[in-house]
């Protein structure tokens, strides 16, 4: 277990060097912004949108007192989606995508001896290979999860439009209302955060693959555990550095 | 020329290579033949340094390969082309893109420049309209074609192949020895190869280290092989029906 997590560290200095060609990273750069980010949209807004329309009706639901204005669905809708459901849980579902699909990768070029390729031409494989990817989801995931954010409040609004339980005037008042930007920044920290989680532990679990097709899928599996595991508690580290 | 000076390398306690010194020569085609996990495979990983060798040198034409750091070796690695056991191109590019690879990352040649010398090994290999295909749309003998051509795309001096003809036909192997051979001549590189088929054996080898149970065991040609009275080599060299009955 230590000696795995020095492991990492040795890699991750690996992976922070200057690439042999800008150009080839840019382009890199691009494809991956791609594949782990614009691949990632529909499924980060189908789940924003559900979540967004569930925290709205369990909160109705909930408020039975009539000295609580219905006003209170909208900002709580508001304040969950932004602290907690849009970067934590939709990075947990990224987690489960991009992870898996980072590790089978990069641990099925391992297998099949393309790393050594890369490396006998001279090639540093792990700033080639995992430096695009964890720089592409510190960039794109932020986005995403803006998104996420969005959809989540349209989801609490097609409730308010559906049913009876509150109004859409009701709703949009409360999302507008105790608006503090700092809750963004907060939740925009841990995305980033949870974006090096991800594929930093999902390139290493690829990246140490020995063996064939069975230990790939093995790593795969782990690398989804372990960023879950590890978005977990930094969720926790970080909501009481920045909140407290 | 490329020699290795009294390698050893170990895996745990499994003492995989034994002192081996081995000399490969320049334009010609050098060959280390054994049986299967006699350790020819670790031997050239640890020539090219995929794996640390714990004690022993390694001499690219004097330069002293085993203690340089990665950057230092880049130099070399440039020269060198490798043909892996298994072809290793990479999945998510075409043919063209994988022997491009090499130059578009260590030279600044234009695209069109690029797409000549692409064009110029493809034929080589006797691929000349396979640019467009991916790997995963290749045979086994056109797998091997590709990565001799990605091998040689930097004109390398040094030229490694592990086992460059198992799992090919008796006929498609012969091709590939023979391209072997030629680009070797032509372009006077050293090269290296692992193999323990004995036509390539008789038919290619310049040189032949036969490594038995991580030992250098003996040393010899192509016109040697068949007539020493080394025990473990004849039965290595004799051990199918066709090879025993041709001895009679
Ligand atoms: N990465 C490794 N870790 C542990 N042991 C290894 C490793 N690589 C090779 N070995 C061991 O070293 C020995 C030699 O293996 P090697 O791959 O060099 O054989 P080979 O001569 O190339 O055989 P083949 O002709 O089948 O390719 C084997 O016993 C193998 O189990
Ligand atoms: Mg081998």
């Amino acid at each position: 277990m230590i000696s795995r997590f020095g492991s990492y560290l040795l890699l991750m200095l690996k992976v922070f060097r200057k690439p042999d060609k800008w150009k080839v990273y840019k382009k890199q750069l691009i494809l991956e912004i791609y594949h782990l980010g614009i691949e990632s949209l529909g499924i980060t807004a189908i789940i924003s949108v559900f979540m967004g329309a569930v925290v709205a009706i369990q909160t109705a639901y909930n408020i039975d007192s009539p000295l609580i204005p219905l006003k209170m669905v909208g900002f709580t809708v508001r304040q969950s989606v932004i602290l907690e459901f849009s970067p934590t849980i939709i990075s947990l579902i990224l987690a489960g995508k991009v992870g898996s699909r980072i590790a089978s990768e990069i641990g099925t070029m391992r297998v099949t001896e393309q790393i050594d390729a890369l490396e006998i031409m001279g090639i540093n494989p792990p700033n080639y290979l995992i430096f695009p990817k964890i720089t592409a989801a510190m960039l794109i995931n932020p986005v995403l999860i803006i998104l996420s954010m969005g959809f989540g409040l349209v989801g609490g609004y097609f409730v308010a439009a559906t049913t009876q339980l509150f109004t859409t005037q009701d709703y949009l008042e409360g999302i507008r209302g105790w608006f503090e930007g700092y809750t963004i920044v907060y939740a925009l920290i841990k995305t980033v955060v949870f974006a090096f989680i991800i594929t930093s532990i999902s390139g290493f679990e690829g990246f140490n693959v020995k063996g064939g097709a069975i230990e790939v899928g093995a790593a795969s599996t782990r690398a989804v555990v372990w960023s879950s595991i590890m978005i977990i508690l930094f969720n926790l580290i970080l909501t009481q550095l920045l909140l407290s | 020329m490329i020699e290795g000076k009294n390698i050893f390398k170990s895996f745990g306690d499994h003492l995989v290579l034994k002192d081996i010194s081995v000399k490969f020569e320049k334009g010609k085609t050098n060959l280390i033949i054994g049986q299967s996990g006699s350790g020819k495979t670790v031997l050239m990983k640890c020539l090219i340094g995929l794996y640390e060798a714990d004690k022993g040198q390694i001499l690219f034409d004097d330069r002293n390969f085993s203690e340089m750091s990665f950057n230092e070796r880049k130099s070399i690695r440039n020269e060198l082309g490798m043909l892996f056991q298994g072809g290793a191109l990479f999945d998510s590019m075409t043919v063209e893109d994988n022997v491009m690879f090499p130059l578009t990352m260590f030279t600044d040649q234009s695209k069109e420049e690029k797409i000549e010398r692409v064009n110029f090994c493809l034929k080589w290999v006797n691929l000349e309209n396979a640019n467009k295909l991916f790997p995963s749309e290749l045979s086994g003998g056109m797998i091997k074609r590709v990565a001799i051509a990605r091998a040689i795309s930097m004109n390398p001096q040094y030229l490694f192949c592990d086992e460059p003809n198992s799992g090919l036909d008796p006929q498609t192997a012969g091709v590939i020895d023979e391209l072997i051979q030629r680009l070797t001549e032509e372009f006077n590189m050293t090269t290296v190869v692992n193999t323990h088929d004995m036509n390539s054996v008789i038919k290619i080898g310049d040189t032949i280290s036969f490594i038995y149970k991580g030992e250098l065991w003996w040393v010899g040609d192509k016109n040697q092989v068949l007539s020493s009275d080394n025990q473990e080599l004849n039965d290595f060299v004799f051990a199918t029906e066709l090879t025993k009955r041709l001895k009679k």
